[in-house]
């Protein structure tokens, strides 16, 4: 079964140990955890967690249909990359010596559309939004003159489906019978 | 305790240890398992003012508990209700836990826990009892506050016995025991998140009726799904209409009789010839309420890939985990075989049942005669099983261990009533059956029960011969002896070159250890003795214990072995 990068959305009632729920489905398998975040949404007391995972689309299949069993899961879904919009957050660490010395860093930040969140005395930090090859992009092109720290959020993930979270919800209170069908993803 | 000593403001206001209490008497608990310890002492002397209303019985280690609620749940097809305290009684639950979780037992295990403010400082008997048994638990949950009780112990039965049942484990540290609250209960009915039972999918029953009405060798695989769902007449219903041939899984058997005419056998690793070689000669295999465990399956590349195939499962996560389906229908047994049966053409698969009938000829020439009436040689496995059915006409509550006795037990025990079999299967826990056996007798006081385990097993768990001393529980216990983990050995001898690593025992002598607890116990060692010994040891009243040393080295078959495919069956 060919391996590729899927992104996994879940939808959980807000509750402490939600993460080691849903992780031990994962790592029972070894399946690796490249991103995570977890994050409110637009209804309150529902959190959202987005992992990105490298796999393959069978194994992953019955792992999201795990995950939908836990108690608290309130929907599981197995995206593509075409089937969602996502971005990351990078931050780079330069030192502020260089960066005064050199002016192509200032260039390379304007052409790669990041941003200077913080200056000092000692250092700068760059601030870079886009997906995981754009940071990296990025990473590349400042590495000859030195990165002190870098560190990547987890991806954040909306699909392009048109369901939405809260009338999703709205029927899982009303409805007596399953979430989601064996087949939907 | 009476209420009457406590004023009319302090009867609102009770312990979190009494609301635990209560709330098992709301959801209809009338036994617990259980061993007391520091954590969980504000529970049992609460527990020691509801003699009247709940019955505890004390076991002499937390698996034997568990295991005896297992067993409980699994012969009343109520929740297991068990009690442990913080820390080693609390991981001594888990072998029981993972056992239930495994095989879809309803247990609710309620653990002590050091109070509130000790959490995660390591303090005495503290173990993170949530983070080990999460990936065991339906569900688990800790109680930090007694407010919470009412709304974790609805939610534990309602998850334990809805849908696909399985254990709950609760949590509650000693404070919350202590504290004093408002009690109110109210069950749970719905959880959002949580949604059991799906809605069934019209045009998959449909299709799946087309197929069954179209094929000419449809072979019917029943799991323990069908008991779970209380399917047994629908399960009858549907296989008779249409004249199905059915296999049964291991935990599936005892959903129908071994003597209805379209039984063909069990399927399996150790399972009958027919149902093995011709799960991969049918056009159509129809699963209802199973899983495809690979002890069924064998070698998945070469499982029945010539047949369209039909899975009815309510849990959609067992759905094309191992095998692909070609109809998936998702739902319970019962609500399933329902729809589906009035869709069905009245029919007959005379001649491919006859070759099923062909299969047992073979099975019963080459393995069944020999194994049930050896002229000669040491008393078999097979052949006490086989008396011991003949005898019970095939109706008691069979309770079995792990190993080759519970193979042979499968085999050869021709179960004729529904909820007889309780094993561990999926987990294939040793030490399962003793305490089992004695909870299953708990849960149905009416049926006879049968504990049937190895040397090895037996003294797993042995010091459960305590608590059926204590209570007079009236089971019967075989042990078949061969002096030897008789599966492992048989393994080491095809497949390690008969190299027998630490796999011969010697074992204490079992009449005596057995009369040390005042249970009544008789030795069988030669044929002559073996039908009377089964008469006076099944006739004793109370629990009695029956030991037959049974041939060293006696190999259970047929089998297919690990990774082979079920067509590669071994006869011998």
């Amino acid at each position: 079964m060919e391996e590729k990068e899927y992104t996994i959305s879940v939808l959980t009632e807000d509750k402490p140990g939600m993460l080691n729920r849903l992780t031990i489905i994962l790592s029972r398998r070894k399946i690796n955890i490249s991103s995570l975040n977890v994050s409110t949404t637009e209804v309150s007391g529902v959190s959202r967690y987005t992992l990105v995972v490298l796999a393959s689309r069978d194994e992953l299949e019955k792992v999201v249909k795990q995950i939908r069993k836990l108690i608290e899961v309130l929907g599981a879904f197995l995206y593509e990359e075409d089937q969602i919009f996502y971005q990351e957050i990078a931050l780079y660490k330069v030192s502020a010596s260089v960066f005064e010395q050199n002016g192509m860093i200032e260039k390379l930040v304007r052409n790669n559309g990041a941003r200077i969140i913080a200056l000092d005395q000692r250092h700068i930090i760059i601030e870079k939004t886009g997906t995981k090859e754009e940071t990296h992009e990025l990473y590349q092109e400042l590495e000859p003159f030195g990165i002190l720290e870098f560190v990547r959020s987890g991806r954040v993930a909306i699909s392009k489906s048109t369901r939405k979270t809260e009338a999703f919800i709205r029927e899982l209170e009303n409805s007596k019978s399953n979430k989601l069908s064996i087949k939907d993803f | 305790m009476e209420t009457t000593l406590l004023t009319k403001e302090e009867i609102k206001t009770i312990k979190g240890s009494e609301a635990l209490l209560k709330s098992l008497i709301n959801e209809n608990v009338d036994t617990v398992f259980g061993y007391p310890g520091g954590a969980i002492m504000p529970v049992y002397d609460s527990l020691f003012h509801y003699a009247d209303q709940l019955n505890h019985i004390l076991t002499r280690h937390e698996q034997g508990a568990i295991h005896a609620a297992q067993g409980y749940a699994r012969s009343s097809g109520k929740v297991g209700v068990c009690f442990a305290t913080s820390g080693p009684g609390a991981t001594n639950l888990i072998t029981g836990i993972a056992d239930a979780q495994i095989d879809s037992t309803p247990l609710v295990c309620i653990t002590g826990q050091v109070a509130s403010h000790l959490l995660g400082s390591d303090a005495f008997q503290e173990t993170d009892i949530i983070g080990i048994s999460m990936p065991v638990t339906k569900w688990n949950f800790q109680v930090t506050s007694a407010s919470e009780i009412p709304y974790a112990i609805s939610r534990a039965f309602y998850i334990a016995r809805s849908g696909r049942p399985g254990p709950v484990l609760i949590d509650i540290t000693k404070d919350a025991q202590q504290e004093l609250f408002e009690f109110n209960y109210q069950p749970c009915v719905k959880i959002r998140s949580y949604q059991p039972y799906p809605e069934v999918n019209q045009d998959r029953i449909l299709e799946a009726s087309k197929l069954i009405n179209s094929s000419k060798k449809p072979l019917v695989l029943v799991g323990q799904g069908v008991t779970l769902s209380g399917a047994e007449e629908e399960f009858k219903a549907f296989i008779q209409k249409a004249g199905l041939p059915v296999a049964s899984t291991l935990l599936g058997l005892s959903a129908l009789s071994v003597k209805h005419p379209l039984y063909v056998g069990y399927a399996g690793m150790h399972g009958n010839y027919g149902p093995n070689i011709k799960t991969n000669e049918c056009d159509l295999l129809i699963a209802v309420g199973m899983r495809f465990d690979d002890r069924v399956t064998g070698n998945l590349s070469s499982y029945a890939k010539q047949a369209k195939i039909i899975h009815i499962e309510l849990d959609p996560a067992e759905i094309d985990k191992n095998v692909k389906t070609n109809v998936a229908i998702n739902a319970d047994a019962k609500q399933a075989l329902k729809l589906l049966t009035p869709l069905l053409e009245v029919n007959e698969h005379q001649s491919w049942l006859n070759e099923f009938r062909e299969c047992d000829r073979m099975e019963e020439e080459k393995i069944v005669k020999e194994a049930c009436a050896p002229k000669e040689g040491g008393l078999r496995m097979s052949e006490v099983i086989h008396q011991v059915s003949e005898i019970t006409r095939g109706k008691a509550i069979l309770v079995t261990d792990v190993g080759q006795h519970q193979m042979i037990a499968s085999r050869y025990y021709r179960f004729d009533q529904k909820k007889s079999n309780i094993t561990s299967g999926g987990l294939g826990t040793m030490g399962f059956c003793l305490p089992a056996a004695l909870g299953a007798k708990i849960g149905c006081p009416d049926r006879q029960v049968i504990g049937v385990v190895g040397d090895g097993g037996f003294q797993m768990t042995v010091q459960e011969l305590g608590t059926i001393m204590q209570y007079n529980i009236d089971i019967k216990i075989l042990i078949l002896n061969n002096n030897f983990l008789g599966m492992v050995r048989q393994w080491q001898q095809l497949f390690f070159d008969s190299r027998y690593s630490f796999t011969e025992m010697a074992n204490p002598d079992f009449i005596a250890l057995a009369g040390s607890y005042k249970i009544s116990a008789q030795k069988v060692v030669d044929r002559a003795q073996l039908i009377p010994g089964i008469k006076t040891w099944l006739e004793t009243e109370g629990p009695s214990l029956l030991e037959v040393a049974v041939e060293k080295e006696e190999n259970v078959f047929p089998m297919v072995p690990t990774g082979k495919s079920v067509s590669e069956i071994r006869l011998e």
